[in-house]
């Protein structure tokens, strides 16, 4: 329902925002974020409906983190 | 200059077009005869095939419907254990169509011909009414090709328990091109439209054991190793990690919610091979033209007895076993 | 698989053997991701996944259907839509049977294409089949804008626009016994995952906020399987879910739609369940209101399905007149529905 993928803005005009997806190049909307080049979006149909935490790296041993208390 | 239905008559137009644009790049014994048929050296056994091109567009990264037409036919004389001698190229053009564009797609197929060592021994010529906003052109073309004495053919319904299966290259690539160049999405992804000529002979000469051979087009490798489990009444269980894709296509596959399993390619091949020669396999193939991201991507198991289980199973990232069905629908993009 | 952690909490969802926990998702990706990385095949039998109704193409009653159908076969009128409703039947056959028939139907990978087709051809009337969830209307309210500034007047949409509170209630109201929800990620990253919390809340039911990668499901899994009885909200997706959401995108939606009643396939209406234009934006509305309708094929039980109250395989349709090549209900056209999903990986 949501097919969207995480991907890097090369270049920004006004509200519309050109994303790098691995070397796919998408034209996409940002008039919905408040974006800069080089922000890591996900986009979803044409439009980047978030911008994406930088520290990626570290997401999945927060999530195990999170779950210890339910041990 | 554009094509037009005088060239379709059969009268002076038409002899011009054979003369200018086909026979100026099929420049061969056979072809300049220019005869109803034409008369060629044959062999004991043969194979024949033959296959309809009408992609659009007809120009696409890495390609052109030319090029595409002569390495499909090519490619499905090779999987039959054949070497590939003559093809034949029947055009039908659509009125309007540009005759640079035209020109560029014969001198392809001329070209790709040659590397594929095939020649174009005979065509033929139509005209019709244009249709839709853009003019363009459908190639059939039909192949002969010798099999050489003693030469074991391998078949779908072949595999046998334990094989490997190894998968030529990247996947999808050629099906990421003309969706991207008709949804628009802009990428360095370049159809991977090739002969595999190299590799199948050096297989085949090699005296290995390949129980099965065929290129991955249309429906990509989920379909192609489905018609191997039923065939063979066998399962194939597959490792996700090891499945060759460009970072590209899989970016593109996650834009659209496609799947690579069912992306096709038109330069790849899958081989069912014993255990014992699938190393020797995969050297060869990686040392091979368009071999270069060769893999061994999983192995066959087959009961003694038959069985029902005949699946494509594939051991996911995260150790889950997913069935990979036949391909169902067009493989249309999802986006909700 | 070099993770211990992961090793680990695989295993104890392998060997669980307390009471069966029924978990539901409510997402069309969901099912999808589900699928894809074999994650039924590591749980126990006691941990049962149920796909609930989040496949918008799913969901869409036939009159929408046979409303697109209509305006396609229109002279100088042409649908611009998502790929997977292509193939949805209506009461007489789908937009791609209606193709065979001279329709006008155009795949695109964006609502925003449309604004540079109608700019590009002002001769021909184009309608896009506004079809999705929280996700997507915001990029509706985006066309809608643009087209708005742009003074087009060839374009307009056709809605069938779905909100998840009120459809998640009706399946809990409705019985059918579901002791945990993985929360849409990306519907999520829209409205925030605060409004889970609320109705973790409210229904006693945990609900767990999960990406679509394989470990992140399997974790959101873990999460609800040790909150099962106890209720909670965990929000695992936090790289693009903030429990506010994503403000500008609920303003602008605010701005060009309002809430309406909504007419789910199989369901029927569920009161304030969907988006509407707003009466001062009708004139870019292709005769959206009204289209309740809903005829489902003699002994098709999408309509149970999609609640998760029975599962494909209890349909007797399914696999056997049903199939992907021939599909009879919404579940098995789409690749994000439960069948389809069911079908082909063996589930």
């Amino acid at each position: 329902m949501c097919v969207a993928i995480p991907g890097t803005v090369i270049k920004l005009d006004g509200t519309k925002a050109t994303v790098d997806f691995s070397g796919n190049i998408v034209n996409a909307e940002a008039g919905l974020v408040n974006v800069k080049v080089g922000d890591k979006v996900l986009v979803h149909a044409g439009c980047i409906i978030q911008t994406m935490d930088e520290d990626m790296a570290n997401e999945m041993e927060e999530l195990y983190k999170e779950i210890e208390d339910l041990a | 200059m554009k094509i037009t239905m005088a060239h379709g008559s059969g009268g002076e137009s038409t002899s011009r077009l054979i003369e200018d644009v086909f026979a100026k790049y099929f420049n061969n014994e056979f072809l300049s005869e220019l005869s109803d048929s034409a008369v060629v050296p044959g062999s004991s056994k043969l194979a024949i095939t033959t296959d309809s091109f009408v992609v659009t567009p007809i120009l696409f990264p890495g390609g052109d419907i030319g090029r595409l037409s002569v390495c499909g036919t090519v490619n499905d004389l090779l999987m039959s254990g054949a070497v590939p001698k003559y093809i034949t190229c029947g055009c039908i053009l659509e009125e309007g169509l540009d005759m640079e564009i035209l020109e560029k797609v014969i001198a392809s197929m001329a070209e790709t011909a040659k590397e594929a060592g095939v020649i174009v021994v005979t065509g033929d010529t139509k005209v019709v009414e244009k249709h839709s906003d853009v003019s363009g052109l459908i190639i059939n073309t039909s192949g002969v090709g010798f099999i050489p004495e003693g030469q074991i053919i391998p078949g779908p319904s072949k595999l046998e328990d334990g094989d490997k299966i190894i998968v030529s290259g990247n996947l999808g690539d050629h099906h990421a091109t003309i969706l991207g160049s008709r949804m628009g999405i802009e990428n360095d992804i370049r159809s991977d439209n090739a002969p595999l000529v190299e590799m199948t002979r050096k297989l085949m000469d090699a005296g290995l054991i390949v129980h099965a051979m065929r290129d991955v087009t249309r429906g990509g490798l989920g379909t192609v190793l489905n018609e191997f489990v039923n065939a063979s009444k066998c399962s194939i269980i597959l490792n996700e990690t090891d499945l060759p894709v460009s970072a590209s296509v899989k970016d593109f596959c996650g834009i659209l919610g496609l799947d690579p399993m069912y992306m096709g390619n038109e330069g790849k091949m899958v081989i069912s091979v014993s255990a014992k020669d699938a190393e020797k396999a995969l050297l060869l193939i990686k040392e091979s033209k368009y071999g270069e991201n060769a893999k061994i991507i999983g192995e066959v198991k087959k009961e003694k007895e038959s069985s029902d289980n005949t699946n494509v199973i594939v051991t996911t990232k995260i150790g889950g076993k997913r069935v990979v069905g036949p391909m169902y629908g067009e493989g249309l993009p999802r986006i909700c | 698989m070099d993770n211990k952690y992961l090793d680990n909490i695989i295993n104890e969802l392998k060997n669980y053997d307390g009471p069966e926990i029924r978990l539901m998702e409510v997402c069309g990706t969901h099912t999808a991701a589900i699928s894809e990385n074999g994650i039924p095949s590591l749980l126990s039998d006691k941990i049962k996944l149920i796909s609930g109704p989040g496949c918008p193409v799913c969901v869409t009653v036939t009159a929408v259907i046979d409303r697109l159908i209509e305006l396609s076969l229109m002279e100088n009128t042409c649908v611009l839509t998502f790929g997977d409703l292509i193939r949805v039947k209506g009461t007489k056959g789908s937009l791609a049977d209606a193709k065979g028939d001279g329709a006008r139907v155009k795949m695109v990978y964006s609502p925003m294409d449309s604004i540079k087709l109608a700019k590009e051809n002002p001769l021909m009337n184009y309608v896009f089949a506004a079809i999705g969830f929280e996700t997507t209307t915001p990029v509706y309210a985006l066309l809608i804008e643009e087209a708005k500034k742009l003074g087009l007047k060839n374009l307009k949409i056709l809605t069938s626009l779905k909100t998840m509170p009120e459809v998640i209630r009706w399946v809990v109201k409705n019985g059918s016994n579901i002791d945990g929800f993985i929360a849409p990620g990306h519907v999520a990253a829209v409205t925030g995952g605060k409004i889970f919390e609320e109705l973790s809340k409210e229904l006693q039911i945990p609900f767990v906020v999960s990406g679509f990668e394989g470990e992140q499901l399997i974790l959101t899994i873990y999460a609800l399987v040790k909150m099962a009885g106890k209720g909670g909200y965990k929000n695992l997706y936090k790289s693009v879910v903030s429990e506010a959401g994503n403000l500008q995108a609920k303003e602008m939606v605010e701005k060009y739609f309002e809430t309406s009643d909504s007419f789910w396939r199989g369901i029927g209406k569920i009161k304030g369940s969907g988006m509407t234009l707003r009466p001062e934006f009708m004139e870019f509305d292709a005769g959206s209101i009204g289209l309740d309708e809903d005829h489902e094929p003699a002994g098709c039980r999408c309509a149970s399905v999609l609640v998760g109250a029975i599962s494909p395989h209890e349909c007797p349709l399914f696999g056997k007149k049903c199939t992907p090549d021939n599909a009879h209900g919404a579940c098995m056209v789409s690749t994000e529905g439960s069948c389809y999903n069911y079908f082909i990986s063996g589930r």
